[in-house]
């Protein structure tokens, strides 16, 4: 890696269809290209698996919310009515539980949507003000319109200015841009 | 044998660039060129608002003592509009939620303007018992709070369930919405050309760059917010709908409420979903989106929806004849033949003799003529809220008690305003966002590129 790549926040190839990008993906990891993102205009489950990414970890995000959901709302109206406003009423039981089901299930999808949105704040890096793809003129007019993007980082150790480029070109890149930091 | 070629869910020759152009063409319109329609629905919904805050406020300075409100009917306007409204939300979370766990791909094109049509229904809804409370400034009596008398609220009790189904129903249905929005909110931001709109667009979109890592994470999020609110609306109307079966009002107090109460909402919120959709593709001239496919779909939803609820009216006949009680059966005699009962059978003749016109295939294709059957069921729908509700307090144990209910013109006043303050909000709505899903058309278009041919069955088995 030369001094010059340290400038440069990598290597932008487009691409016209989603056919394109996919063989490109493809002939990319196969030369051994390890440090890529791909932008697609829509979620492509193609691309996910073409890039081998682990799967997402939100579930465990929900399912931590779920639970916490209940054990806060079953537990506050659990100890309100059993401890701290103790009621009798004609004898009856003061942990009446299955009144309280509705109330917990409330709190569990609300706890779990809540956190459904932090784990994808999170994992996704949002909200971020600043990433260098955007300097690319051609990526804000096509990005989140028609064209796939394949954007391939300068701190990846195969990656040389010249070289990937060409490379990028050779596999059919309708257009490749360098894209600053 | 050939089956029948099924109408488009996106008409054809339309690409990802022509698709994310012309939806994203109103929200991205500069002010002075808004166009003449907007500014009059807007103006004419707005005297709407300026309706609501003189009754809001006549409300506040006076007390409910203005509304028509006595005992035994405590409850009327109020609970019939928030009912009503709580209602129509429902729509909105079921065609985005349960269509998008079915993989119902026809759901695209209506998802965001039904969600939005939630958010705002919601809204309106929840004034309504605030404004009810008398005084409203404790609603948060409603709430577990800290208090130095250790005082909690009675989590026993259905009303308050009801306050946590709303207040979750509306806090989850704007998460929703928000995540369903962000990629398009990216979308508005690149192809904004004001510094203005980019920057405003630029901070909601939250530096979405549709990366495949990003979406990878987005679509588990957004199904399994599908997921969640899917029961959620069940549970949110089943609690509304117990509101009424743990009293022990004569015509409340039955099991079949909580379905009861679903499948109503689930009817009149189709209807609301086509009465604002069919002006919607109109005016902003997207029929090649919401197409024919999509009318014919929703009046079949609310054709099926409908007979539930006719059933729901039979069982309500039958039942008090079978359990016997005389309190039970006066109250549903009264229905047919009390004070109320042109209202009774207006609702009857609409809910259940006006949607059975929707088996006709004609009705289903004609947008127009199915605005006008959307109109006259919600209209049916509120009347039905109003005798479940009015009529069934009307005439409770004894006979003593027995009251008349008129609205005032507050009453009236308190309603309209609402609607009005409802149609402000989608107006502002479809100005300033994409009414319509743009990624999700995206992928829509490149997936369905050719339209599909007429199908030739096997000749076995037919």
């Amino acid at each position: 890696m030369t001094m010059e790549n340290r400038k440069l926040y990598g290597l932008l190839a487009e691409f016209e269809s989603p056919e394109e990008l996919l063989s490109a993906i493809h002939r990319v990891r196969e030369e051994g290209y390890r440090r890529i993102e791909v932008y697609t205009p829509y979620p492509m489950e193609e691309v996910t698996e073409a890039l081998q990414l682990p799967s997402s970890p939100i579930p465990w995000f929900i399912l931590a919310g779920a639970i916490g959901g209940i054990v806060f709302g079953f537990g506050m109206q659990f100890i309100a009515t059993t401890i701290m406003l103790r009621w009798n009423i004609g004898g009856r039981p003061t942990d009446s539980w299955p009144a309280y089901i509705p109330i917990t299930f409330e709190m569990m999808v609300l706890f779990a949507s809540f956190a459904g949105l932090i784990g994808l704040f999170a994992l996704d890096g949002l909200p971020q003000p600043y990433h260098p793809v955007f300097n690319v003129p051609e990526f804000v007019e096509h990005g989140s319109t028609d064209h796939y993007f394949l954007a391939v980082e300068g701190r990846d150790l195969k990656f040389d200015r010249r070289d990937t480029r060409q490379f990028l070109l050779g596999l059919g890149a309708y257009h490749v841009s360098e894209v600053g930091v | 044998m050939q089956i029948e070629n099924p109408l488009p869910i996106v008409s054809p020759g339309n690409t990802r660039a022509s698709v994310t152009e012309a939806i994203t063409q109103p929200p991205l319109t500069p002010a002075r060129q808004t166009p003449r329609f907007w500014a009059i629905g807007f103006g004419v919904a707005f005297i709407g608002v300026m309706i609501f805050l003189l009754a809001v406020t006549e409300l506040f300075y006076r007390g409910v003592g203005i509304w028509g409100i006595n005992i035994p009917v405590a409850w009327a306007f109020a609970i019939v509009n928030f009912v009503w409204w709580i209602g129509i939300g429902h729509a909105g979370t079921l065609i985005s939620a349960i269509l998008l766990l079915l993989r119902q791909e026809w759901r695209t094109s209506i998802n965001r303007f039904a969600e939005a049509m939630t958010l705002f229904a919601v809204a309106q809804a929840g004034m309504f018992p605030i404004l009810h409370l008398g005084r409203p400034w404790l609603f948060y009596w409603l709430l577990p709070y800290p208090n130095t008398q250790w005082l909690w609220p009675q989590f026993r009790s259905p009303l308050i369930w009801d306050a946590f189904a709303v207040l979750t129903y509306f806090t989850v249905s704007v998460l929703f919405w928000y995540v369903g929005l962000v990629p398009d909110l990216a979308t508005l931001r690149d192809r904004a050309t004001s510094k203005f709109a980019k920057i405003t667009y630029g901070i909601f979109a939250l530096g979405w760059r549709n990366s495949t890592r990003q979406w990878l994470h987005y679509t588990r999020t957004y199904w399994l917010l599908a997921a969640l609110a899917t029961p959620l609306v069940i549970s949110v109307h089943s609690i509304i709908g117990m509101d009424f079966a743990y009293a022990q009002v004569p015509g409340w107090h039955s099991t079949i409420f909580p379905p009861y109460f679903v499948a109503g909402a689930i009817f009149s919120g189709f209807a609301m979903v086509i009465t604002l959709g069919v002006p919607l593709r109109k005016f902003y001239h997207f029929e090649g989106f919401i197409t024919e496919r999509h009318l014919d779909n929703m009046a079949k939803v609310m054709l099926a929806v409908g007979l539930i609820v006719g059933y729901g009216y039979i069982m309500e006949i039958v039942t008090p004849l079978y359990g016997g009680d005389p309190t039970e059966i006066h109250t549903m005699l009264d229905r047919f033949t009390g004070a109320y009962s042109p209202f009774y059978i207006a609702l009857l003749s609409i809910n259940i003799g006006l949607t059975q016109t929707l088996w006709i295939k004609r009705v289903r294709r004609s947008p127009w003529v199915l605005w006008v059957v959307a109109i006259i069921i919600n209209v049916g729908m509120w009347l039905e809220r109003f005798t479940i509700i009015v009529q069934s307090l009307h005439v409770d144990f004894l006979p003593s008690s027995w009251h008349m209910y008129w609205p005032t013109i507050w009453d009236i006043f308190t309603f309209v305003g609402t609607i009005g303050l409802f149609f402000a909000l989608f107006y502002g709505f479809v100005r300033l966002l994409p009414a319509i899903s743009v990624f999700e058309m995206r992928e829509l278009v490149t997936h369905h590129k050719e339209p599909e041919k007429p199908q030739e069955l096997p000749a076995q088995g037919d």
